[in-house]
């Protein structure tokens, strides 16, 4: 079937079998291969993009809901403005070891953001409770958040 | 510095072995058994090979013209189960398709009769006279366990590690103190978040994989030993891994990959998915027997254990695991006697192998608990009970291996100061400690080559693999110390066995201490070689040249590395190359190590309400006693993602099987610690007294936190009162205790 989507700031149309999954277009049709296979159960984050920027498990979203619709991988965020703030806080606390969680961590923490979700260290710890990391430990990703939170709502 | 590879990472750049696209690849999926232990009647693949798209279908059969069996330290794994499988999961069969979709459906469409054969479920069951055997007939050593000869296997019993000296049963005869008890630890999933991914090419050059292997020199070896090519003819690559945590030491899916694109006569990549890499490896669970005798005022005499580690079907990493277990499950402390009796037993059950701090994981906390009963019984304070038993340096930690290289008091006293040990605490609180220590570095083979190129840039050719730990950085940190010059224009990238100069390993927390040293070596070369090419500069006295800011200086004249390298070559270009490696001193054997005891020491505090069980962990503390930290962030990072993993490990992650059918194949049922976890309070104090091996002094670390942090929660756990003998300490289990506790106490009220 064809769905017409915006693709990282590109209208573009697609060819996708209904029963087909977000994240097996973007990785093997589209060469996207920044969302990542995990868990595939909607657990773990790593194949989280953003549609109509909301966070959404690729692996489990349907490429057709995707109709339509306005979709950002890593590919597309990492050019735009609103990535440097979040890149330089990872990489001045060592946010990030393996990369794995990484892109979707990202990502979901920008639409975080952008929503006003992220306030204090509780809203951080609750909104990411769903971007697993088994190589930090999580408290650089906390630390690294948090600063950005109190950078941007710094008078 | 900042790590090297952030801006990849971030960027979604980084490519990882599931991302690669070869010309003609196709994709593999493999039919698992889903019998724990049976016959295998028939495969018929003919509704397979008929479907469009499916290029070919891999069965025993075709493997038949080699000798088809691998395993680094017992031989005894198949490619593909032949004749009989013996853990549900074990591969039965694999398709090569032109797309994923098309393979698993052609996987789904394969018929396989089984018979089944009786299971044996558990250790207990495996160790039962008359048990059946899971493997049949002598079994053959592999290659690479550094153990020494391997002794016949007893039974299910593939391998046995035993400690005897003092006399034991004398010391618990005449004991004031004797503690007992008998711990359950259970099987866990490391969970690297990339899961076992392969790209495997066969052709006239010979064998080409891109691997998620931790070690792929090794991989390399068995490779090569099965197919019947040379070394230097099989290529193994490894990019970025997502996590390793030992899942990806030692071979896992290679072999089957190689052999399914070698019938397919194209390249084939196989990734598996999480449930299928839950069943290629886990953690050993293991049952002890524990006992400490004592004085009555806090003497520690004598520790006796029996550990049986379920190796389920295939050895693996089983007898390194329980030699390692056997070495920890005393602890760090001056006995006067010790006895254990560790065996590695075969299972009906998917095959366990490496996962951080393996051995002392296991062992830690039971012994630990158990100082800490003797310390109640004689009226001591954790801390003081360990302060006066535990090993100094320079004493032996057992006979004939490295003596202690650490200050293991001035540890524990850092790491309960960091807890905030003595602050008052309420009834629901408890508090726990922990030291223990773990034979590191594992086999010390490691080679490095350094070249600096005509514009002063240098590079870094190194065979140890980036798991995330960010040693392609510290690499870049240590040749640029010895290089003088800015570590940022050093570049060390990915593993690739026909660049890449041999280290045996990545794991074991060595590769800072001895790939690291064979950097340093390598860089001194380089350093060497300018030097020499100054001193034709300026003749006379070489103590007057140094090496300062990229460029040698004699007195106020200078010339820079890319000047120095002209004058060498003549011409602009050229390059200069400087080798560097790490062997043995001895003969490089188990027993006469470790390269150097890793620390493990946690201390935690947390909070039990006794109504529902739930355990919450409000602080940790663990120390790294690295000798040198050659980038101290990084080092805080591996202890921050060790506390989290312990903090899974010990309140609630658990392979749960039934009948060697795993039960919670996934990461619903399968509990990772989230951000929510996270405790309120972490903190890791870096200990560095130059006492390493490595670079500068430097040691390794990254697994003693987990070990440690485990141990703490299980001392803090009992601390606060409740009788702790199994992992993990879920709400139930904890409730149970608890309730159990109750009653015991209302019913010698009652005859009291």
């Amino acid at each position: 079937m064809q769905i017409a989507l915006e693709l990282n700031g590109a209208q573009t149309s697609l060819d996708v079998e209904p029963q087909e999954f977000l994240l097996d277009v973007l990785r093997d049709d589209l060469g996207l291969t920044g969302a990542k296979l995990s868990c595939e159960a909607q657990v773990c984050g790593a194949c989280t993009v953003l549609v109509d920027g909301a966070p959404v498990s690729a692996c489990s979203y349907l490429a057709a809901e995707t109709d339509g619709r306005v979709v950002t991988t890593i590919e597309g965020f990492r050019d735009t403005p609103a990535f440097e703030p979040i890149a330089a806080t990872f990489t001045r606390h060592a946010a990030l070891q393996c990369g794995f969680c990484t892109a979707g961590m990202v990502l979901t923490i920008h639409a975080l953001l952008e929503d006003g979700d992220l306030t204090d260290e509780a809203s951080i710890r609750h909104g990411l409770a769903g971007n697993l990391c088994r190589c930090t430990g999580y408290r650089a990703i906390l630390d690294a958040v948090g600063d950005l939170v109190t950078t941007r709502t710094a008078p | 510095m900042a790590r090297a590879d952030a801006a990849e990472k971030l960027r979604g750049e980084a490519q990882y072995v599931g991302d690669l696209v070869v010309p003609r690849m196709l994709h593999g999926k493999v039919l698992r058994s889903p019998h724990a232990h049976a016959r295998i009647v028939s495969i018929d693949t003919s509704a397979a090979d008929a479907m469009p798209g499916v290029v070919t279908i891999l069965t025993a059969a075709d493997l038949m013209d080699i000798d088809p069996y691998y395993g680094h330290a017992i031989k005894d794994r198949p490619i593909l189960a032949i004749d009989r499988v013996r853990f549900a999961g074990e591969p039965v069969a694999a398709v090569a398709a032109t797309d994923q979709a098309t393979a698993e459906a052609a996987v789904r469409a394969i018929v396989v009769e089984y018979e089944d054969l009786p299971v044996v479920a558990t250790v207990d069951a495996a160790m039962a006279p008359d048990a059946p055997l899971v493997h049949d007939g002598p079994l053959r050593p592999g290659d690479f366990h550094g153990l020494g000869t391997l002794a016949e296997r007893e039974g299910n019993v593939c391998y046995r590690y035993t400690i005897d000296r003092g006399d034991i049963d004398a010391v618990f005869a005449t004991a004031d103190i004797v503690v007992e008890g008998d711990y359950v630890f259970p099987s866990a999933y490391q969970y690297a978040m990339e899961t076992h991914s392969v790209v495997a090419q066969v052709d006239g050059d010979g064998i080409r994989i891109w691997a998620t292997c931790q070690h792929p020199f090794l991989v390399r070896a068995e490779i090569a030993a099965l197919f019947g090519v040379p070394l230097g003819r099989v290529r193994v690559v490894v990019p970025y891994l997502g996590g390793g945590f030992g899942s990806k030491s030692y071979t896992k899916m290679e072999p089957i990959t190689v052999a399914l694109a070698r019938k397919a006569g194209r390249p084939v990549r196989i990734v598996n998915r999480v449930d299928e890499s839950m069943v290629t490896t886990r953690r050993h669970n293991m049952t002890a027997r524990v006992r400490t005798a004592a004085t009555s005022n806090g003497r520690l005499l004598a520790r006796d254990v029996q550990a049986w580690f379920d190796t389920g079907a295939y050895a693996d990493n089983g007898p390194r695991v329980t030699a390692t277990g056997g070495d920890a499950a005393p602890g760090p402390y001056r006995w006067s006697a010790v006895r254990v009796d560790a065996a590695c037993v075969y299972t009906n059950t998917a095959p366990s192998g490496s996962y951080r701090a393996f051995g002392a994981s296991h062992l830690q906390w039971a012994g630990e608990l158990q100082v800490d009963e003797v310390a109640r019984r004689a009226g001591l304070d954790p801390i003081e009970i360990r302060r006066r038993n535990l090993l100094r340096r320079g004493e032996q930690v057992r006979p004939g291996g490295k003596p202690l290289d650490a200050d293991l008091v001035g540890d524990v006293e850092k790491v309960a100061d960091a807890l905030g040990w003595s602050r008052a605490k309420d009834p629901e609180t408890g508090r726990g400690v922990s030291v223990g220590l773990l034979a590191a570095g594992a086999h010390p083979v490691s080679s490095a080559v350094v070249r600096m190129e005509a514009d002063g840039t240098a590079n870094v050719l190194v065979g140890s693999t980036e798991l995330g730990q960010g040693q392609r950085t510290a690499f870049a940190q240590i040749a640029g110390e010895v290089l003088a010059m800015p570590a940022e224009r050093i570049t060390c990238q990915g593993t690739d066995t026909q660049f890449t100069p041999y280290d045996r390993s990545t794991g074991a927390s060595r590769s800072t201490t001895l790939a690291g040293l064979a950097v340093q070596r390598a860089a001194d070369a380089v350093r060497v070689d300018l030097l020499s090419i100054a001193a034709t500069i300026w003749p006379g006295d070489p103590e007057a040249i140094d090496l300062r800011d990229g460029a040698a200086w004699c007195g106020a004249e200078s010339r820079t590395y890319p000047e120095l390298i002209a004058k060498r070559f003549g011409l602009s270009g050229g390059q200069l190359i400087g080798e560097g490696g790490v062997h043995p001193e001895g003969t490089g054997s188990y027993a006469e190590g470790p390269v150097f005891w890793e620390v493990c020491i946690g201390a935690a505090e947390v909070s039990v309400d006794r109504e529902t069980g739930v355990v919450r962990v409000t602080r940790t503390a663990t120390i790294a006693d690295v000798g040198t930290a050659i980038n101290p962030q990084l080092v805080e990072r591996q202890d921050e993602g060790a506390t989290m993993q312990g903090i899974g490990n010990a309140l609630f992650e658990e392979l749960v099987f039934s009948e060697g059918l795993l039960l919670n194949d996934n990461l619903l049922e399968y509990r990772i610690p989230s951000l929510a976890d996270l405790p309120a309070e972490s903190t890791c104090v870096i200990v560095e007294n130059a006492d390493g091996p490595g670079p500068f002094g430097a040691k390794g670390c990254g697994e003693g936190a987990f070990a440690g942090i485990i141990a703490a929660i299980a001392t803090a756990v009992a601390d606060a009162g409740v009788p702790v003998t199994e992992l993990p300490l879920t709400p139930e289990r904890v409730w149970r205790a608890i309730e159990m506790q109750d009653n015991q106490a209302r019913e010698e009220e009652g005859t009291g």
